[in-house]
C-alpha cells in the first residue's frame, strides 16, 4: 500500500465519495477509507435522491461533474419533477433508486479514478503537528501520511440509537462507531451540538396487500439529473400511497410513554420539516390521517420503505401500528424504526472551503456538520474534497457564493448561522432564487469547473456546443420581429394593437411560451427542444433577473468590504456580549458575511463598517 | 475609539452653554479639568483649570457607559453661557489625549451605533431638535418615541406570513398543506397595501408640518392684501399705499397658528400691466400661489389662479362696505381675523393624520416601493398560471423596503442621508 497521499477521505458515505472524486478530479492523489468496502455510496435512510432545493443541488454537483446526479440516474426506478406546474425556478427533480443499483454504480465511479485508491479500514486518528494535519493513523497503528483530511464520518460522534426504551451505541444500524477517533475530535476543543433523526420500520412488500392502494408512477417525460443523461437505464416503476387513520392514533397515543423521544429518552434536536409519526400525532391531533408513501428500495429487493412515519416506540408498538393501516394488515417489518442521536461540530468553525478556521489541512462535510440529506453531503463533500486537493497542491481556495449556487447558499448559512435543526436545502433559503435554476445548473457552475480543472473534456465539449445553440438560437430571435397582432393571434394575452417585438421580448410576455412562439417563428424549427426550453425560461424571468443583478451587485459591494481576521471586536464599544461572541466565533470575512450572522443589527454592522472606513483612512 | 467633544448648545451669548464630550477617555478628561470625578448622574460645581490658571465654575454631570446618551461614557460641562468662555474649553478638551471634535451628528450616530436608537427614532430626534411649534414637537415626539419601529414590527410580521403561506405552498409540495391558501395571501396584500397606502397619503402632511405651510393672499390689485398680511403678522411687513401695484415681490411672514407652522405669503395684486417689473412680480404671484398649501381669495375669484378644495373666499376691506355675507375681514379695523385664522387653522389641521407614524420623504419612498411589490404580487395573483415563485418574490421585495425603514438593510446609504443633514454636537 501507498504511505503518502495529498488527500485522505475518511468515510464512503455520499460526502466521502464525492470528496474523493473531486479531490481526485482536482489533481490530487487521494485515499478514500472506509470501514466496508461493499459500504461506498449506501443509502442509510429513504431510497430517493432529489427533491425541492436538494434536486437544484445534484444538477450543481453535476455542472462541476460531480458523481451524485450520474450515479442516481442509472440507479433510478422512477423519476418525478416536482412543481411541474409551477414556475421552472422551483421545480426540482426527485428520483427513487435501487439501493444496490445506486452502490454498484457509486463503486464502479469510484474505482474508474486512476489518482484514487480505496481503502478499508479504521482511521483510528488523525496524526497532527500541532494544529497542522501530517496524515492518519489506522486501528492497527499503521500511519499514512498526507496534507490534508477530509472527514465525512456522519453521525459518529456520541451516536446513539433508540427503540423504544432500548439504546445502543452505533453510526447507522449496523455500522460500528469510531471511539479513538471520535475521542480525538472532541478533545480539539471545536464546539458541538446534539441533533436526532429518525427513520420508518422497513416492510417486507410480500406481504403488503397492493390491490386497491393509490398509486404514484413516474413522469411520461422524465427529468433526469446529469446534464449527460439522456433517459433512465433501470426498469420504471410506480410507488404507492396509503394513510394512516384512527386507529393507528390512538395506539400511537396510548404508547407515547414508551417512545425514545417522549419518554424524555432523548436530548438531541430533531427537524421540523420532518417529524416523526408520535410528533404528527401529537402536535397535529386534528388530522384524522396522514399519508405514507410506499417506496420500494429496490427491483429484485422486497424491502418497503414507509415514507412517513419514522418512529422511535418500541418494536411490538411499531407492529401493532403499522398492521392498523390499510394495505399493511399483515405486514411484517423486516427492521424496526429508530430514532438516532448524534453530536455535530458547529459548522460556525468553518470556513467556505470547509476546512476547520484553526486548523491546517482538515476538512469537514456533510451530517457531521449538522446536515441532513444524501445531496447536502455530497454537495459539501464536493467542495470539501475540492478544496482539499487545492490546499495540497499549493493553491487558491475554489469558493461558491449565495448569488452563484445553492451550495454557495448551504455553505454560506452553515458557516456563518450555523444549525438548530438538521439542515436541509430548500428553494426558500436561496434569495436569489429566480436565476439558481436547476435547469441552468451548467450555465452557472461548468464554466467554474473548468476553470478548477474539474470537468472531464466530454462534459467541457458538450456545454460548449449547448451554449453554442443557445446562443444562436437567441440571436435569431432578437433579429425577428412580431407584430402584437401576430402574437395575440397566437392565444398570448396581449393587446393587438401594441407595437411590434423582437422574438426575444416576446417571449417575456406573460403567458408567453416557446410553444406559442414557433408558430410565428419557424426558424426555430431547427433547435432542440431544450435550448428553446432554456432561452424561455430565461425570457419568463428577465425582469426580476435584472433586478436581482441589481441586489447582487449591492451584495458584492458590502462584499468589498474585507474584514480582517484579526479585526478586534472587543475594542467596538457597545456591540452587546452576545453579538461580540458571535462574531469572534464566526469572524466573518466580509461586511456583508457579518450581515448574515443570526441576530446581527444594522447598528453593529454600522460599528463594523465606520471601523473599516477609519481604518481605510488611515491607510491613505 | 475617539473620544469626541461639542458644544451641544446653540453658539452666541447666553445663561448656560452645555460642551459634551462622549467615548472612553471623557471620564479622565473630566479628572484632568475639574480635579476629581463627580459621582455619575449627580449634578456637581466644579471649578475647571487648564496649567494652573482657571477657565470657569462648571455645574459637571458624568454618565456611565449604558446610561448616557450615545451609549459611552459620556461627561457635560454646564459652563456660563459666554463665547470666550467655551472657546477656552474647548482648546483646553483639544490638548488631552484621545480626544478630537466631534464631526457633524457623530453623538448621535453613536448613539445608533450603540443601539441606543435605531434609524426612525435618529430621524425623530432630529425632527425634535428642529420642532418650532406643537403640531412639530408632537410628530416629531411620535417618530422619537419609535411608533414607527413599532408598525414596521407589525407590517414585517404580517408580509412574514403571507410569504410563508407562498413558500410552504413551493417547497412543500409532496406533502399535505393546505391547498386554498391564496384567499389568505391576498387578504393580507390587501390590508397591507391598504395601511401602506393610508401611510403614504399622509406624508405629504406631515413634510408639511416640518417644513411649515404656504399661505397665500391673492387677489386684485388694492384690495388689501398687504393690509391684512400685516394685520395677521402684527407688524408692518409690507409696504402698503393707496396706490394699485405697491407689492412686487413675495413677501413672507413665519408664524406659529395654534401649534402649526405657517408661512403667510403676500403677492402683488393680479392684473395685466405694461410695467415690465409689476408683470414679474404677477408671474411670481401665480406660481408661488398655485403651489402654497392653501389660498386666501380676496374679493373673488375669478383671478386666472385656480381655487382648490379648502381654499378660502374672504370678503376685504369689511370696514368700508358693511353687510353681506360670507367670511368679512377688515385689515384695517381687525374684524373678522380672528375667525379667519380659525378657518385657516381648522383648514391645516384636518389635514394632518393623527396616527400618521411615516412622516419623511425617505419612509414615502420605502412605502411605495412595498405598495408596488405588492401591487404586482396581486396582479399575479389573478394570472391563470401559477406563479407562486414571482409572487414569492414580490413579497421579499415588500420586506425589504419595509425594513429599509429602520434600517435593516442598506444601512450606509440611508446612514450616510440622515448624517448629512445633522449639525454638530447634537
Amino acid at each position: 500500500m501507498k504511505h503518502d497521499f495529498d488527500v485522505i477521505v475518511v468515510g464512503g458515505g455520499h460526502a466521502g465519495c464525492d470528496a474523493a472524486a473531486a479531490a481526485a478530479r482536482a489533481g490530487a492523489s487521494v485515499a478514500l477509507v472506509t470501514l466496508k468496502l461493499q459500504d461506498l455510496g449506501t443509502m442509510s435512510c429513504n431510497p430517493a435522491i432529489g427533491g425541492l432545493g436538494k434536486g437544484h443541488l445534484v444538477r450543481e454537483i453535476d455542472a462541476l461533474d460531480g458523481l451524485m446526479g450520474r450515479v442516481a440516474d442509472r440507479a433510478g426506478i422512477q423519476f418525478r419533477l416536482l412543481n411541474r406546474k409551477k414556475g421552472p425556478a422551483v421545480q426540482g427533480p426527485r428520483s427513487q433508486a435501487d439501493r444496490k443499483l445506486y452502490r454498484a454504480a457509486m463503486t464502479q465511479e469510484i474505482t474508474e479514478y486512476q489518482r484514487l485508491t480505496v481503502i478499508e479500514g479504521e482511521v483510528a486518528s488523525l496524526v497532527l503537528d500541532g494544529r497542522t494535519l501530517r496524515g492518519v493513523r489506522f486501528g492497527d497503528d499503521a500511519e499514512v501520511t498526507a496534507r490534508a483530511v477530509v472527514l465525512t464520518t456522519g453521525t459518529f460522534l456520541n451516536g446513539l440509537i433508540h427503540i423504544g426504551d432500548e439504546k445502543s451505541p452505533g453510526g447507522r444500524m449496523g455500522g460500528r462507531p469510531s471511539i479513538g477517533l471520535a475521542e480525538q475530535i472532541k478533545s480539539m476543543g471545536l464546539a458541538t451540538g446534539r441533533l436526532k433523526t429518525g427513520t420508518p420500520p422497513r416492510l417486507d412488500g410480500r406481504t403488503i396487500d397492493w390491490d386497491g392502494l393509490e398509486e404514484q408512477s413516474g413522469d411520461d417525460d422524465p427529468a433526469m439529473f446529469s446534464f449527460l443523461s439522456s433517459g433512465p437505464v433501470a426498469r420504471q416503476i410506480s410507488c404507492r400511497i396509503t394513510h394512516t387513520n384512527e386507529r393507528t392514533h390512538d395506539i400511537i397515543r396510548q404508547n407515547l410513554s414508551r417512545s425514545a423521544m417522549y419518554g424524555g429518552h432523548i436530548e438531541g434536536v430533531g427537524p421540523r420539516y420532518c417529524p416523526s409519526i408520535e410528533d404528527k400525532v401529537v402536535r397535529f391531533s386534528e388530522k384524522a390521517s396522514h399519508q405514507i408513501f410506499l417506496e420500494p428500495e429496490g427491483l429484485d429487493d422486497p424491502t418497503i420503505y414507509p415514507n412517513g412515519i419514522s418512529t422511535s416506540l418500541p418494536q411490538d408498538v411499531q407492529e401493532a401500528y403499522v398492521r392498523s393501516i390499510r394495505g399493511l394488515e399483515n405486514v411484517a417489518i423486516l427492521q424496526p424504526g429508530y430514532a438516532i442521536e448524534y453530536d455535530y461540530l458547529d459548522p460556525r468553525g468553518l470556513d467556505l472551503t470547509l476546512a476547520l478556521k484553526d486548523h491546517e489541512g482538515i476538512f469537514l462535510a456533510g451530517q457531521i456538520n449538522g446536515t441532513t440529506g444524501y445531496e447536502e453531503a455530497a454537495a459539501q463533500g464536493l467542495v470539501a474534497g475540492l478544496n482539499a486537493a487545492r490546499f495540497a497542491l499549493g493553491q487558491d481556495p475554489a469558493q461558491l457564493q449565495r448569488s452563484d449556487s445553492y451550495i454557495g447558499v448551504m455553505i454560506d448559512d452553515l458557516v456563518t448561522q450555523g444549525v438548530s435543526e438538521p439542515y436541509r436545502m430548500f428553494t426558500s433559503r436561496a434569495e436569489y432564487r429566480l436565476s439558481l435554476r436547476a435547469d441552468n445548473a451548467d450555465q452557472r457552475l461548468t464554466p467554474l469547473g473548468i476553470a478548477w480543472d474539474l470537468v472531464s473534456d466530454a462534459r467541457k465539449r458538450a456545454f460548449d456546443a449547448k451554449l453554442e445553440r443557445i446562443d444562436a438560437a437567441r440571436e435569431i430571435l432578437g433579429e425577428i420581429s412580431v407584430s402584437s397582432r401576430a402574437l395575440n393571434g397566437a392565444g398570448i394575452r396581449v393587446n393587438p394593437d401594441g407595437p411590434r417585438r423582437n422574438a426575444l421580448e416576446s417571449l417575456a410576455l406573460p403567458g408567453a411560451g416557446i410553444g406559442a412562439l414557433t408558430q410565428l417563428v419557424p426558424e426555430l424549427a431547427g433547435f432542440d427542444p431544450v435550448t428553446l426550453e432554456q432561452i424561455g425560461r430565461d425570457a419568463m424571468y428577465e425582469s426580476y433577473l435584472q433586478r436581482q443583478r441589481k441586489d447582487v451587485e449591492a451584495l458584492q459591494r458590502d462584499e468589498s468590504w474585507e474584514i480582517p481576521g484579526d479585526f478586534r471586536y472587543e475594542d467596538l464599544q457597545g456591540l452587546s456580549a452576545e453579538l461580540q461572541g458571535k462574531l469572534k466565533r464566526v469572524k466573518p470575512r466580509t461586511l456583508a458575511h457579518a450581515g448574515r450572522i443570526e441576530g446581527m443589527t444594522p447598528a453593529a454592522l454600522t460599528l463594523i463598517l465606520a471601523h473599516l472606513r477609519r481604518g481605510e483612512r488611515k491607510r491613505a | 475609539m475617539d473620544t469626541i467633544f461639542a458644544l451641544a448648545t446653540a453658539p452666541g451669548r447666553a445663561g448656560v452653554a452645555v460642551v459634551r464630550v462622549s467615548g472612553p477617555a471623557a471620564w479622565t478628561a473630566c479628572e484632568a479639568l475639574a480635579g476629581r470625578l463627580p459621582r455619575p448622574r449627580l449634578a456637581s460645581l466644579c471649578r475647571l483649570h487648564e496649567g494652573g490658571e482657571l477657565i470657569d465654575e462648571a455645574l459637571v454631570l458624568v454618565f456611565e457607559s449604558g446610561s448616557s446618551f450615545t451609549g459611552d461614557p459620556v461627561v457635560e460641562f454646564q459652563t456660563h453661557g459666554s463665547v470666550a468662555v467655551v472657546n477656552r474649553l474647548l482648546a483646553a478638551l483639544s490638548r488631552i489625549d484621545g480626544l478630537r471634535p466631534a464631526e457633524a451628528g457623530e453623538f448621535t450616530r453613536r448613539a445608533l451605533e450603540n443601539e441606543r436608537l435605531d434609524l426612525a427614532r435618529v430621524e425623530g430626534l432630529a425632527d425634535l431638535i428642529e420642532a418650532e411649534t406643537e403640531a412639530q414637537r408632537r410628530q416629531a415626539m411620535r417618530l422619537f418615541e419609535g411608533d414607527l419601529g413599532k408598525r414596521v414590527e407589525d407590517w414585517r410580521a404580517r408580509l412574514l406570513r403571507a410569504a410563508a403561506l407562498v413558500e410552504a405552498g413551493i417547497d412543500f409540495a409532496d406533502e399535505e398543506i393546505p391547498q386554498d391558501i391564496w384567499p389568505e395571501v391576498a387578504a393580507l396584500v390587501q390590508r397591507l397595501i391598504a395601511d401602506f397606502s393610508a401611510e403614504i397619503a399622509g406624508i405629504g402632511t406631515a413634510e408639511r408640518l416640518r417644513h411649515g405651510f404656504e399661505v397665500a393672499i391673492v387677489g386684485a390689485p388694492n384690495v388689501g392684501k398687504s393690509t391684512l398680511l400685516n394685520r395677521l403678522a402684527g407688524r408692518e411687513a409690507a409696504i402698503t399705499s393707496e396706490f394699485a401695484g405697491t407689492t412686487r415681490d413675495v413677501i413672507e411672514v413665519r408664524m406659529d397658528l395654534g401649534g402649526l407652522p405657517v408661512t403667510l405669503l403676500d403677492t402683488a395684486g393680479l392684473r395685466e400691466t405694461e410695467d415690465v417689473i409689476e408683470a414679474i412680480g404677477v408671474t411670481r404671484a401665480r406660481e408661488r400661489a398655485e403651489a402654497a398649501d392653501l389660498r386666501l381669495f380676496l374679493g373673488g375669484e375669478d383671478l386666472g389662479i385656480s381655487l382648490q378644495a379648502g381654499d378660502i373666499l374672504v370678503a376685504p376691506k369689511a370696514d368700508l362696505q358693511p353687510g353681506g355675507g360670507g367670511l368679512r375681514v377688515s385689515g384695517r379695523t381687525g374684524e373678522g381675523v380672528d375667525a379667519l385664522l380659525a378657518e385657516i387653522q381648522r383648514e391645516l389641521s384636518d389635514r394632518l393624520g393623527a396616527t400618521q407614524t411615516a412622516v419623511r420623504l425617505r419612509h414615502g419612498e420605502a412605502l411605495v416601493r412595498a405598495v408596488t411589490a405588492l401591487d404586482s404580487a396581486t396582479e399575479l395573483l389573478y394570472m391563470p398560471e401559477d406563479v407562486a415563485e414571482l409572487i414569492a418574490e414580490q413579497i421579499r421585495q415588500a420586506i425589504r423596503a419595509v425594513d429599509s425603514l429602520v434600517g435593516r438593510i442598506g444601512v450606509e446609504d440611508v446612514l450616510g442621508e440622515i448624517f448629512a443633514s445633522f449639525c454638530i454636537g447634537k
